[in-house]
């Protein structure tokens, strides 16, 4: 009897045998992604020299390792911002019904599927000294010289958008399809213009949306690695901190190192996150009205 | 399946996180009766019902089906049909398949299948649309196929959980009539959930009125409409107007109360004294207008076909509901008074 | 699409935009123009064969895709590639559309703690938690081997199944599956006769998405991977930055392939899945 009573008092919170479905997938997770990121962090606490922290000391004593930290912040945050800030007034035009939306938004997707190495490989033809791009300034006489747009700065800043901006857009677009239009039309009645609409209904309304838009394509750009690599400069302008984090672990074979500097990555990737979602919690995230 | 003798609910309640849903609920259904459980939304009427299918378990008390105890068993076997409020069909399954589903669960012999299978798309009326999805039906039919699907493997007890809630004024007449048909002609056991008086007080041999997860009153459809227990009862029954009041004098069967500004005549439910606060109830249609009684002002007249409901305010301020024959026009000042006999007084106060 | 008889049109847009649409839409072919460019240039010079300094090669060949078949010995690099594909699908899939049924649908003590778990492997840099579980794998002898490599893919696979999986599970309505319980089925007929038939597109939505995630994670491959483990995105980065030894066209010839087959995988996921439908679970065309 105190069986089934126990069992009772769990089910009603919502325990019962079903929860089991969830074990494999907590077991894969648990296995795969938590405890090699706890031993992961215990190795970090562990380097041959220097002692508890030594292996955060090396990172942050050295100004070409510590740097990366900024240097990745300098590429991801504006490409991140500049993502989102470019499809909202696209997504806003292209959220009605028309010709050839689900076309545009297919080939929209197209550069999701190029991939990294398809990528650097193209914007090192496309921008390259004789690519095209540069051809057809000169041509149009605008510049004199090829100006040089990779192996530096803006050829990783070029990748992270091309892969960056159709995700973002695609998302801001959802986010706005999910907004009521009768809001916006009944704000209309009310005698509101459609700078006041968008400013004061559709924007408030989206802007959860962005948050959530802004920290998953910041998440895509902090994480840049092989386009850092292939049409950045990898040990100068675009050295990355993923680049610091593999060079330590698999060229110089400092597992302790590699896995504090990973760590930090994580730390910093989360801090940004965190302020993004902590701001977006101070909106309103209710119902928008849509179907769904 | 085996029809049973009774089903017997012995105490049964069940909590939501620490929230009673439903507590103490002792009720005997008798085979071939068609009970209704009434009551507002939140009442624990569908809790009761999903508690009766096994759907959800009890938290306390158990149920009986002639000696046999049910509560233990998972709802598949039961043996029980329900239909639900939005349907429930099988998106995926053409309406035969939606049918014979069930009997394929219990592993009936396909020509058998068929058989039963064909009788209830008939006794629906659905033969034109046995080979569509659910989606391309109107909501009418919809139902249909849900009652069909709860009745074709001849349940012990059919559950229905708010079926007509989802229809259209008209339709919902139909369905009714249709839903009292297939109950009289099979001999089911029927028991029902609504949140509808009318629906309960024209389908049901017997109303269970629910109120915050507790049984306010059990009868007939008669017993309760012209005897509700208390005014949480009368006010589901119809008696639009509850007027609270104080008990003036006692005079052997009758009472007589005061306050709203004016003084009725009443049958008392329950022991009063001089002085009590009490609800004096009265139905609309009960309240006529003629020459003495309370005089009021109109405010708003509605068109109603036959009738014209009638909004009045006393010199007090105080709203009176009134069914009128004839139309009076808004501001006029009119007189109304009520049979002793149809002035339900109810104790007042905190209940 | 065939109820919207009943919804007036939406106005035609006038074909004199304001000036702000048409710097919105200059944006969008300016964008579109520079992609073309970028995929044209590679398309381009992998069937070129001299190109230097002139607007198009001097003569067009398809030997470089002969010698990127043969030098790469790209037949292997693409059976690795496919099986591990697969492994990854078919695991996630098995583990990730149960969990998310019981996400979906049920609430319980630490359902909020459960979710976030399943989230972060996506909101973190696969460099973060590729290292360590490389050092992990490697410690337990799987890195190096198509174990290791399908193993460090499930990481971010299975939660993205139980998202994707999430809203098509909310779509069905739980009374569905009550229904089946009182028409007698048991707990696994439901599952199969009821659920699954349902989820069909879901699951093959998540699937596609996986697959093309997977074809195309390059972190996670690239540390766990040994010498016979590569898959082709692995491949081709190992093949770009030792350049020099391999002439560039062929490598071209690679990352076309690689990207007309990612393209195909890809339209046929959005005939399943409207893209603008996996965050916001809205329908577009109401029914």
């Amino acid at each position: 009897m105190t069986r089934t009573a126990l069992r009772h008092r769990l089910a009603e919170r919502g325990v019962d045998r079903q929860l089991w479905l969830l074990v494999p997938g907590l077991a894969c997770v648990l296995a795969l992604f938590v405890y090699p990121f706890a031993y992961g962090i215990g190795l970090s606490f562990q380097p041959s020299e220097g002692g508890f922290l030594g292996a955060y000391r090396t990172f942050f004593a050295d100004a070409y390792q510590r740097d990366t930290i900024a240097t990745t912040l300098g590429l991801a945050l504006p490409a991140a911002i500049l993502n989102v800030a470019a499809s909202v007034p696209i997504a806003y035009r292209m959220r009605g019904r028309f010709r050839g939306k689900r076309l545009l938004t297919t080939v929209l997707v197209v550069p999701i599927t190029l991939g990294t190495v398809l990528t650097a490989e193209g914007l090192l033809n496309y921008l390259g000294p004789a690519g095209w791009f540069n051809r057809a300034l000169m041509s149009i006489g605008l510049i004199d010289d090829p100006i040089r747009l990779t192996n530096n700065y803006w050829g990783v800043f070029f990748s992270l958008v091309i892969t960056g901006f159709p995700f973002a857009f695609l998302l801001i677009l959802s986010y706005l399809s999910g907004i009521d239009p009768t809001l916006e039309r009944a704000a209309a009645t009310l005698g509101a213009g459609w700078w006041q609409r968008f400013q004061r209904i559709t924007l408030p309304l989206l802007a959860p949306g962005l948050a959530t838009t802004f920290c998953l394509t910041f998440v895509l750009a902090f994480s840049v690695f092989p386009s850092a690599v292939l049409v950045g400069d990898p040990a100068g302008e675009t050295r990355v901190i993923s680049i610091a984090a593999y060079h330590a672990a698999y060229e110089v074979y400092d597992y302790p190192l590699g896995s504090a500097i990973a760590v930090v990555m994580g730390v910093v990737e989360l801090a940004v996150v965190a302020i993004v979602l902590g701001l977006r919690s101070l909106l309103y995230t209710g119902s928008t009205g849509g179907k769904g | 399946m085996t029809a049973f003798q009774e089903l017997r609910l012995d105490g049964v309640g069940r909590r939501f996180g620490g929230r009673d849903a439903l507590s103490g609920l002792s009720l005997t259904i008798r085979q071939g009766e068609f009970i209704a459980l009434l009551g507002p939304s939140g009442c624990g009427k569908s809790t009761a019902l999903n508690c009766l299918a096994g759907l959800l378990p009890l938290s306390e008390g158990s149920i009986w089906q002639d000696g046999a105890r049910l509560d233990t068993l998972p709802p598949e076997r039961r043996g029980f049909g329900m239909v639900f409020q939005n349907y429930a069909l099988f998106p995926h399954l053409s309406v035969r398949k939606n049918i014979s589903f069930g009997l394929q669960m219990q592993r009936v012999p396909r020509d058998e299948v068929k058989r039963r299978t064909d009788e209830a798309i008939r006794l629906v009326r659905l033969e034109d649309h046995a080979g569509k999805l659910p989606g391309q039906l109107s909501g009418g039919q919809q139902q249909r196929v849900a009652i069909a699907r709860a009745v074709v493997l001849e349940p012990s007890l059919v559950l229905m959980d708010e079926p007509l809630s989802n229809l259209d004024a008209k339709l919902r007449l139909e369905m009714r009539t249709e839903i009292r048909r297939l109950h009289q002609t099979l001999g089911l056991t029927t028991v029902y959930v609504t949140h509808d008086q009318e629906e309960a007080l024209s389908l049901a041999d017997r109303l269970v009125v629910l109120r915050d997860g507790r049984v306010e009153q059990t009868g007939t459809p008669q017993e309760l409409h012209e005897r509700p227990a208390n005014r949480h009862v009368a006010d589901f029954m119809g008696y639009r107007n509850l007027l609270p009041m104080r008990v003036k004098a006692v005079h052997g069967s009758t009472v007589a109360v005061d306050g709203s500004g004016m003084t009725l005549e009443g049958t008392p439910v329950g022991k009063f004294a001089a002085g009590d606060e009490v609800v004096a109830g009265i139905r609309p249609e009960d309240l006529h207008i003629g020459v003495h009684g309370v005089p009021v002002t109109v405010e708003v007249v509605e068109y109603q076909g036959r009738e014209l409901a009638v909004e009045a305010r006393t010199a007090d301020g105080v709203a009176l509901h009134i069914m009128a024959g004839e139309r009076p026009a808004s501001g006029d000042s009119i007189t109304v008074s009520a049979d002793p006999a149809r002035v339900l007084v109810f104790p007042g106060g905190v209940a | 699409m065939t109820t919207t008889l009943d919804r007036p049109a939406p106005a035609r847009r006038k074909i004199v935009a304001s000036p702000a649409s048409w710097i919105v839409w200059g944006a969008v072919v300016f964008f579109l123009v520079n992609l073309a460019g970028v995929i044209g240039s590679v398309v381009v010079n992998s069937i070129g064969t001299r190109w230097f300094d002139t607007w198009l090669p001097e003569s067009f060949t398809t030997r470089w895709y002969a010698s990127a078949w043969t030098e790469f010995g790209l037949f292997d690099v693409l059976v690795v590639t496919l099986e591990v594909a697969i492994l990854v699908v078919g695991i996630s899939v098995l583990v990730g559309v149960p969990a998310s049924y019981v996400l979906a649908r049920r609430s319980f003590p630490g359902r909020r703690l459960v979710y976030l778990l399943f989230l972060l492997p996506i909101l973190m840099p696969p460099i973060t938690y590729g290292i360590p579980l490389a050092t992990v794998l490697y410690k337990y002898g799987f890195a190096g081997h198509l174990a290791g490599v399908v193993l460090a893919n499930l990481v971010p696979s299975i939660p993205f199944v139980i998202l994707t999986m999430t809203p098509f599970i909310e779509q069905i309505d739980p009374a569905v599956e009550r229904a089946a319980r009182m028409c007698g089925a048991n707990t696994r007929q439901v599952f199969v006769r009821i659920l699954a038939p349902l989820l069909v597109p879901g699951i093959l939505a998540a699937s596609i998405l996986v697959l093309v995630r997977t074809v195309g994670m390059f972190e996670l491959t690239f540390l766990t991977a040994g010498p016979d483990s590569q898959t082709l995105v692995v491949a081709l980065y190992y093949s770009m930055s030792a350049a020099g030894i391999r002439a560039q066209q062929s490598v071209d010839a690679m990352a076309v392939l690689y990207t007309s087959s990612m393209l195909v995988l890809l339209v046929i996921a959005l005939r399943f899945v409207n893209p603008t439908q996996l965050v916001a679970r809205v329908k577009e065309d109401p029914t």
